[in-house]
């Protein structure tokens, strides 16, 4: 494609498929524990 | 739902609903705009229509030839046909398996110490009493904790348990027991313990440098930034300034870690807007794993952040994420924890749905063994859940928050950055804002701005590669 360039593949709807172990780390565990991080942590399977 | 941005020279495209980010040229950059502004709700055959191709033609012709229009018209049909543009909503349903799945424990907050041997002047934790007496977990109630979070972990094998305070080093002897106990039973458990501690570094030596390295999976220092900032806000009970203390010895923990697995992290508040100083300050310091947080506190404190600071604010987060990409390029690169974002790997639905987990996998204890729903609550009697030799005494408390979620949060609905915050902090809604079901405005509207920020230093990255 000429004018859009796409940086990623995965999307939001793929996860629901292999999602939802629990596995992964809770957000508050890692460097705050005053706002809410969910996105910037990373799937235990991806690792 | 798309969210169209330009920052640092970079026109990008969220697709909110895939979580698709596309980084598009001037005119494709209008061109989807035109799009979304005909109808929010494009599909491959609205996208083909021939009313669609006139109305684009009509609004742009003048400015982009019948070709290149034609192109960029044709690249979106064929990103919408992938699922990776115009994606509709389609979550909602999963939420009713979110709120039904019976959840377990799978992390703990333990307030080791409710004490503090500095007084920082913004400490939710009220100098580590948290509207308490002062208090030192025993081990048989830290023991007690561990055999909750055992017996309520169901299947989940990773367990995380964070030493916590007040600061946990007052009460060091019992945090290595309880670490021994841990090891002990994740064998008789096929359990996997993951601790971590924060601590303000005051009574960190050699001894406790190497207790951390050996048994902890990550840890957080706190340190504000530059020596003025942090000594301003952080200084100990007489007054002195915590920063020539605790500095050198975080270098020397960092390094100890090979600069991994741990967070150096501050707080900024009204003092100190200009924070991307103090990051820059992290860096020179050799720091490459850094946090910085805002301040979270009432409209009186007058350190509190106001609505007025949010431009320079927004201001400093740019800055800062053309100098992270800078020290990148120089091969100086860090990790700034609010800018992490992992398109590809990142968290799965369900976890961007069930939020921070409080309330129903992630538990406070306090030193004499009450839950709470996350370190936030600690002392406030109306969320207090049930204690360690009882169990959840209030299950209704957990359903509430296991209850709450983007989509019955009003104004989650209509914001781009809701599968990154999951909904915010459910303490800053309920301290700050309406309730649990409300938003803390201010927070979210720092929170969208580091969303922002975070994908366009991907779309810079991956221009350099």
């Amino acid at each position: 494609m000429k004018h859009i360039k796409t940086l990623n593949t995965q999307t939001l709807n793929n996860t629901v498929k292999k999602g939802g172990c629990g596995e992964c780390q809770t957000s508050c565990q890692s460097a705050c524990k005053t706002s809410c991080t969910v996105g910037n942590q990373t799937c235990e399977h991806s690792k | 739902m798309i969210h169209q941005y330009q920052n640092n020279g970079y026109n990008i495209v969220l697709d909110v609903n895939s979580g698709c980010v596309h980084v598009v040229d001037e005119p494709g950059y209008e061109v989807i705009a035109c799009l979304n502004r005909m109808n929010e709700n494009q599909t491959v055959q609205t996208l083909k229509e021939e009313s669609t191709w006139n109305q684009l033609k009509d609004e742009l012709e003048g400015k982009y030839s019948e070709e290149e229009l034609r192109d960029i018209l044709d690249d979106v049909t064929e990103l919408t046909e992938n699922g990776q543009l115009f994606v509709v909503d389609t979550y909602e349903p999963f939420i009713g398996e979110v709120i039904k799945r019976k959840t377990v424990v799978k992390a703990l907050c333990l307030h080791i110490a409710h004490d503090c041997n500095l007084a920082c002047k913004y400490c939710f934790a009220e100098e580590g009493e948290y509207h308490g007496r002062r208090a030192l977990m025993t081990y048989e109630v830290g023991k007690k904790a561990l055999d909750f979070l055992i017996a309520n972990s169901g299947t989940r094998r990773n367990l995380e348990v964070d030493f916590f305070g007040g600061e946990p080093l007052m009460n060091w002897q019992v945090v290595k027991d309880l670490v021994a106990y841990g090891r002990e039973q994740e064998k008789l458990h096929d359990k996997h313990f993951r601790f971590t501690v924060t601590t303000n570094g005051v009574l960190l030596n050699d001894e406790i440098q190497e207790f951390i390295n050996k048994e902890m999976d990550n840890v957080v220092i706190s340190l504000d930034g530059r020596k003025e900032v942090n000594d301003r806000m952080r200084p100990f009970r007489n007054g002195k300034g915590s920063y020539d203390l605790i500095v050198p010895k975080f270098q020397k923990l960092a390094d100890s870690r090979n600069q991994e697995r741990y967070y150096i992290r501050g707080t900024f508040t009204r003092n100190n807007l200009d924070f991307s100083e103090d990051v820059k300050h992290f860096a020179e310091l050799g720091f490459k794993q850094m946090s910085i947080e805002p301040v979270v506190g009432d409209e009186s404190d007058p350190y509190a952040i106001r609505e007025e600071d949010l431009p320079q604010i927004f201001d400093e987060y740019d800055k800062l994420a053309r100098y992270i990409i800078e020290k990148d390029k120089k091969g100086e690169g860090f990790n700034f924890f609010h800018f992490m974002i992992d398109l590809e790997g990142g968290p799965c639905l369900y976890k961007r749905l069930s939020g921070c987990g409080s309330g129903t996998e992630y538990l406070a204890v306090t030193p004499w063994g009450d839950f709470y729903p996350c370190h936030q609550f600690v002392g406030d009697e109306d969320f207090l859940m049930g204690n360690v030799n009882e169990g959840i005494t209030r299950p209704e408390i957990a359903d509430e928050f296991r209850c709450c979620n983007v989509y019955t949060k009003e104004k989650c609905k209509k914001c781009f950055a809701r599968f990154y915050c999951s909904g915010g902090c459910m303490a800053n809604a309920y301290k700050y804002a309406d309730g649990l079901n409300d938003s803390y405005d201010l927070g979210c509207e720092m929170e969208r701005k580091r969303v922002e920020c975070a994908i366009m230093i991907k779309a810079a990255m991956a221009d350099e590669n």
